[in-house]
């Protein structure tokens, strides 16, 4: 398996926002201005770190919604009812206030043109996070390895990034939703989770040889992890990034 | 110095701080984190080797394995994504059990696992009373999405050292980077020191 490493000490940066977008109901975006922002790859994360008044920390990873080639860094955060930081990036946090992270962190979820393909990306719920910054980064490279993404949401209305992914549907990537518990009047698009079937219908062969890419809800990734490799493709091809609720 | 995030109040551990390491937070989930598929070794395929620079390189089978001396283990576990989880309770093989059969004075290990994982230690870091092969978890069967039929468990360090689905163990006399102290984690991931990424 090879990866890319990341030198040197990651030290903590304070970002200051710039923007904070309502995706859905519950999953808000946070564009930041990070200084020295050493760059990243596609599909990395950074942690962030909250301190209150009197000392006490909390830390969370996110992952990289915005491209390398962007301006400005953003993240995606769903926003967890119970959760200890993500209501307060989500609620809280307005442009011109600071926040401290570091990053980019991880070297193996992450694409770029050496890695080839074909790119077969498959999103479960926020999952499709890291896959926002791969579609960017290939469209920005102008990169003619074929990409795919199947992103399996509950309803229409928790699609995240939906005018964007609409956007690079007109510009040819090709971007299969599946919905399973809702549909829209209308709806020409999946009604079912992910499993073989879909798989099937969607993935190139086998003998195409996909590098994939899995980022979700355990469950989802253990399916379409677990499926591919039954259908016969390379475990080696298949790279997981598996999240539950974290807070 | 860290800045203040003004309204921010967290929510204060209801455990004693002392078994939380910096930057961590406690859950009572048990969160699933991989680099790939899940790999599903029938029992009849699978062994555990440990070989390299030891006096006696061995390989046991299932069965094998499973006649050997197994103890219970009750321990916090640190994961690098940054939850803690404390008392879970593991039953498996001591690596002093292992390492009596082979003998070594080699000093390092690297852990190799099902589906190409690797991870690596030196061995002050596994002997000692610090570290098991793993096949048990809450008194069962350990499931294949927490590293079963069997994993590798030191608890004093991140858990990504924790091979899951481990193979083997070879001893050696240079350290090699594993999966993912070649990726930009730390080499070593002591948590009580913060070590998550290369550099800290």
């Amino acid at each position: 398996m090879e990866g890319t490493a990341v030198p040197g000490r990651l030290s903590w940066r304070v970002a200051k926002v710039v923007g904070n977008t309502t995706e859905t109901p519950r999953v808000h975006s946070l564009l930041l201005d990070v200084p020295d922002w050493p760059g990243h790859l596609a599909g990395q994360h950074v942690d962030i770190r909250l301190t209150s008044e009197d000392g006490y920390q909390a830390q969370r990873s996110y992952s990289i919604a915005s491209a390398p080639e962007d301006q400005r860094l953003m993240l995606t955060i769903e926003r967890l009812e119970e959760g200890e930081v993500s209501p307060y990036l989500s609620d809280a946090l307005q442009p011109g206030d600071a926040l401290e992270l570091r990053g980019p962190i991880g070297g193996y979820f992450v694409w770029h043109e050496p890695l080839g393909g074909p790119l077969l990306l498959l999103a479960g719920g926020s999952g499709v996070v890291p896959f926002r910054s791969i579609l960017r980064h290939h469209a920005a490279t102008r990169s003619r390895v074929p990409v795919r993404l199947l992103y399996s949401a509950r309803r229409f209305a928790e699609v995240i990034y939906r005018e964007e992914l609409e956007r690079l549907t007109a510009n040819g990537v090709d971007v299969k939703l599946t919905l399973t518990r809702e549909w829209p009047d209308g709806w020409t698009g999946y009604r079912r989770r992910i499993d073989s079937d879909l798989l099937r219908e969607i993935a190139w062969p086998p003998s195409e040889n996909p590098l994939v890419y899995a980022c979700g809800p355990t469950s989802f990734v253990e399916t379409a992890a677990n499926t591919l490799v039954s259908l016969g493709y390379q475990p080696t091809r298949i790279r997981t990034e598996r999240f539950g609720p974290t807070g | 110095m860290a800045i203040i995030s003004p309204g921010f109040r967290g929510r204060r551990p209801q455990i004693d701080p002392s078994r939380l390491p910096p930057g961590q937070y406690a859950t009572e989930d048990f969160p699933v984190l991989s680099a790939g598929p899940t790999p599903h070794t029938p029992l009849r395929e699978w062994s555990l080797t440990i070989r390299g620079v030891v006096d006696r390189p061995t390989t046991w089978s299932w069965s094998e394995f499973g006649a050997l001396p197994h103890v219970t283990i009750t321990t916090d576990i640190h994961c690098v994504t940054k939850w803690s989880k404390f008392d879970t309770v593991w039953g498996g093989v001591s690596l002093d059990t292992l390492l009596e059969i082979v003998g070594t004075r080699a000093p390092f290990v690297t852990a190799w696992s099902d589906g190409g994982y690797t991870t690596n230690l030196p061995a002050q870091a596994i002997t000692g009373g610090k570290a098991w092969i793993a096949s048990e978890f809450g008194g069962e069967p350990l499931h294949p999405e927490h590293g079963g039929p069997a994993r590798l468990l030191v608890p004093k360090l991140y858990f990504w050292k924790s091979a899951k689905w481990i193979r083997g163990l070879e001893f050696r006399n240079e350290d090699e980077p594993g999966f993912w102290e070649v990726n930009g984690y730390h080499n070593f991931g002591d948590p009580w020191k913060e070590q998550r990424y290369q550099g800290d």
